[in-house]
Formats: C-alpha cells, sequence, structure tokens
C-alpha cells in the first residue's frame, strides 16, 4: 500500500518492535506511539511543553523535518537529551520517512 | 472560610465553562487556581496563538476566548482565589468538603471538581546518582535565598536562562561557581550567555560545556560531582552545593496525595458524569483519562456539562433535576 511506512520504535528495556504508520492522517510520532501501546506520558497533549515524549533518532533523521525553536527550548532543557534527541508530538511522518528508527526515552513521572 | 456549591480546582477554560454549566443548575463555584491570572495555559503559555477547533469561531486567539469565557459566566457571579495552589481536601462528617491552600485559603463545598489541566509545574530533576540523597540540603532546584550559597562551592547545571542568570548572579556571592551544560552552546538569552562566556574567561566562574553529570559524591554531606567529557572521561568536581535547573515539568503534585485512581499522571474517571473513585469528587479536561480521552478544549467543555449533571445530587439532594435549553429559558442570572 502507498500510505503506510514502518518506523522501529525501541522501549525503555531495549526491545525493538516494528509499527506500521499510516502517512495520510497526519499524527505525529507521539500519537503513534500512543495508539501502538508505548509507555509514554506526553502530558502536555503535543505542545511541547513537558518533553515527555523525548525520543532518540537512531536512524532516518535526515528524513525529518529540522526542529523549531520551542522544541529546541524545550529539549535544551533536558539533562539526558543528546544531538540525535527529538520530541515526538513535534514530528509528523511522510512517505518518505520509512524505515526510520527511534529509541523512547522521556521520563515516566 | 468561603462557602461555595462547587469549588474547582483550576481557572482554565474548562473550569471556568463549568461555572456556566453548574449556574444553570443554580450551583454556584468558586475557583481556586496556583496561577496569578484565569485562563490557565491558555493565558499562562499561549495568549496570543489562534485556535481552531471552537465549534462557531473559525479563529480566535487563546486569551479572546477566555476573555470571552468570563464574560458569558459573569450573570454566574462566581468567586476566585487566584495564586494559590491546593494542598489538601479534608472531608467532613456531612459528605462535604474543605478544600485547603497553600496560603491558608479553606474552601468550603459540597462538590469538588478538579480542572487543573496539566498540573502544578515543577523543576525537571536529573536523573544522578545519588541525587535524593542529598536533596533538601545540598541539591537545590530552585535559588530561594543566594545568601545561603555565600562563600560555598556551588554547582549550577543546565543551559536555559535561570542556569545563566544565576551562574551570573551567584558569581559574587558564592567562593567558587562551575556551571556544567551537556551541549557546546546555550540557547538562553543571547546576552546572558555571552556574559557567561566573558566571565569565565576572565576566571570569575568556571565553565564546562559538553559535560555530563554521572554521580554525587559524599559522605553525609555532599563533597564532590562525578562527570563525563565529550571523550568520556570521568573527572569529580568538588562542590558543596548543587543547583540543577532544567526547566520545569507539569507534575500531578499535591493531586497525587488524595487517593484518586491515577493513570500516568492523569485521574481515572467514569465517563457517565466524570466522577473518580472518591464520591463528590470529579475530574474535567486535560487532567483526567478515560478510554479514548482526547485532550482538546472541546471535549473538557462536554465533560463539564456532565458533571454538573452528577454533581447536583449533592448540591439540591432533595430536588430533582430537570433538564433546560437555554433557548427556551435563557439564562437565569444570580
Amino acid at each position: 500500500m502507498e500510505d503506510i511506512i514502518t518506523i522501529s520504535v525501541e522501549d525503555r528495556d531495549g526491545n525493538i518492535r516494528e509499527v506500521e504508520v499510516p502517512t495520510d492522517i497526519n499524527l505525529s510520532l507521539m500519537e503513534i506511539l500512543k495508539a501502538s501501546e508505548h509507555e509514554i506520558l506526553a502530558t502536555c497533549g503535543g505542545m511541547a511543553l513537558c518533553a515527555t515524549c523525548h525520543v532518540q533518532i537512531k536512524s532516518g533523521m535526515e528524513g525529518l523535518l529540522a526542529p523549531e525553536d520551542q522544541e529546541l527550548d524545550m529539549l535544551d532543557t533536558l539533562p539526558d537529551a543528546e544531538d540525535d534527541s527529538r520530541l515526538a508530538c513535534q514530528i509528523h511522518l511522510g512517505n518518505h520517512n520509512d524505515g526510520l528508527a527511534v529509541k523512547i526515552k522521556g521520563a515516566l513521572q | 472560610m468561603i462557602k461555595t456549591d462547587i469549588c474547582i480546582i483550576g481557572a482554565g477554560p474548562v473550569g471556568l465553562f463549568a461555572v456556566f454549566e453548574a449556574g444553570l443548575l443554580k450551583m454556584r463555584c468558586h475557583l481556586i487556581d496556583v496561577l496569578p491570572q484565569v485562563g490557565g495555559q491558555l493565558s499562562e503559555i499561549y495568549p496570543h496563538k489562534p485556535i481552531y477547533d471552537i465549534p462557531g469561531y473559525p479563529t480566535i486567539k487563546a486569551q479572546e476566548l477566555i476573555d470571552r469565557q468570563m464574560e458569558q459566566i459573569a450573570p454566574f457571579k462566581p468567586t476566585f482565589t487566584l495564586g494559590e495552589r491546593v494542598e489538601e481536601l479534608t472531608k467532613q462528617e456531612d459528605g462535604s468538603y474543605h478544600v485547603v491552600g497553600s496560603d491558608g485559603t479553606v474552601i468550603h463545598c459540597q462538590v469538588v471538581v478538579i480542572a487543573g489541566g496539566l498540573g502544578c509545574f515543577e523543576p525537571r530533576k536529573p536523573e544522578l546518582f545519588n541525587l535524593e540523597k542529598y536533596e533538601g540540603k545540598n541539591v537545590h532546584y530552585m535559588v530561594k535565598d543566594p545568601e545561603h550559597f555565600r562563600d560555598k562551592k556551588i554547582v549550577i547545571a543546565g543551559g536555559g536562562d535561570s542556569a545563566l542568570d544565576w551562574t551570573v548572579f551567584l558569581a559574587d556571592v558564592a567562593k567558587e561557581v562551575t556551571l556544567v551544560h551537556r551541549s557546546e552552546s546555550f540557547r538562553g538569552a543571547p546576552d546572558s550567555a555571552e556574559k557567561v562566556y566573558q566571565m569565565a574567561q576572565q576566571g570569575k566562574i568556571n565553565l564546562l560545556l559538553s559535560h555530563n553529570l554521572v554521580a554525587l559524591q559524599g559522605n553525609g554531606n555532599l563533597e564532590g560531582i562525578q562527570l563525563t567529557n565529550k571523550q568520556k572521561q570521568e573527572m569529580v568536581l568538588p562542590a558543596e552545593h548543587f543547583i540543577p535547573l532544567y526547566g520545569l515539568s507539569p507534575k500531578l503534585g499535591p493531586i497525587a496525595d488524595w487517593g484518586l485512581n491515577i493513570d500516568k499522571n492523569a485521574i481515572e474517571v467514569n465517563t457517565l458524569d466524570y466522577s473518580t473513585n472518591v464520591e463528590r469528587i470529579y475530574a474535567i479536561g486535560d487532567i483526567n483519562t478515560y478510554p479514548g480521552k482526547l485532550k482538546l478544549i472541546l471535549c473538557g467543555y462536554h465533560e463539564a456539562a456532565l458533571m454538573c449533571q452528577g454533581a447536583f445530587k449533592y448540591v439540591y439532594p432533595d430536588q430533582k433535576l430537570s433538564f433546560k435549553y437555554t433557548t427556551v429559558n435563557g439564562v437565569n442570572a444570580f
């Protein structure tokens, strides 16, 4: 099918699961992670305010739009953020993101 | 003591709309909010952002929505306690509640409605070995009294405005100030960052960029902080006080201690009337959770309307609730 891509998601314990993502309904990566029953809080609901949807991009960073200021400011406050850190709520996936690999890092409390 | 029918914790859009729905059923409301103004995150965080999913408004700015809601509920004369956090709920013998604020305000009510949105913003803690051991003694998530650090060796961590500003300020107070930041540059205000670079060059502070914190060391009192640099080499920085300033993150705060069923930082409710597991306590808006929950203002409004239908029996135990449309009945002010 045209509008479905597959991404790989690693949980906090290192278990990797592949997730099929429809790209025609404009879900954020945070919403995809929640819908696929991965354990994230996403307290603020996608406003880049809480950083509980913090993920590490393991591969496929080049296919993502660059983060905007608000996301960078929030990432900058995180003690455990690295250069490959993003907020899943600010990432929207398209067909060119097939094969994206992420690891969940967001706090659970 | 303030007396009311319903005490609403949180004066955001959903808490405000609950006043309207309660008013239609002749129930009076008092709202209490930790922020100094009404409007919740709409007024505090994004007053100028447009919202596109409010029925009847193709677009409306967040603050304008709050202003209009205040106008809408004015006939029902809600009262407010602002700038005060709710610490405690105490159940009275007759089943009613006292809502107790951090400054000692007490609100007596028949029903408590939690419309707390994201909760309270609290300092974000780094994951560091031994951190808890020194909290309240040598680890400080905010600077309450700079004099506390006079002639001490302190380490500040973080890269935002507050880390930069306190580094500059405390350089003149403390014996030695080291600022540790995990990346190579600062995103905080350019002026403050420039000042920090200058002070580091002049030897007034120590600046460690691209360093990560690993653990706190000490024997009863904090003695040092273990760090790694970009090459993953370890070092120990002598320190008497550690001030991690990593911004704020939303937490439930005292609400978590009220015996309510909580799932992932949200309060579980029955969608029949958005009641919690504790009688007379309801939760509406972003702070609740149930299967299919959507964090939309729109959904919060719906929850407020249904909550009032459930709360009525506690405010008017002897009366039968009759549902009336505003188109038929109008809005009858108090």
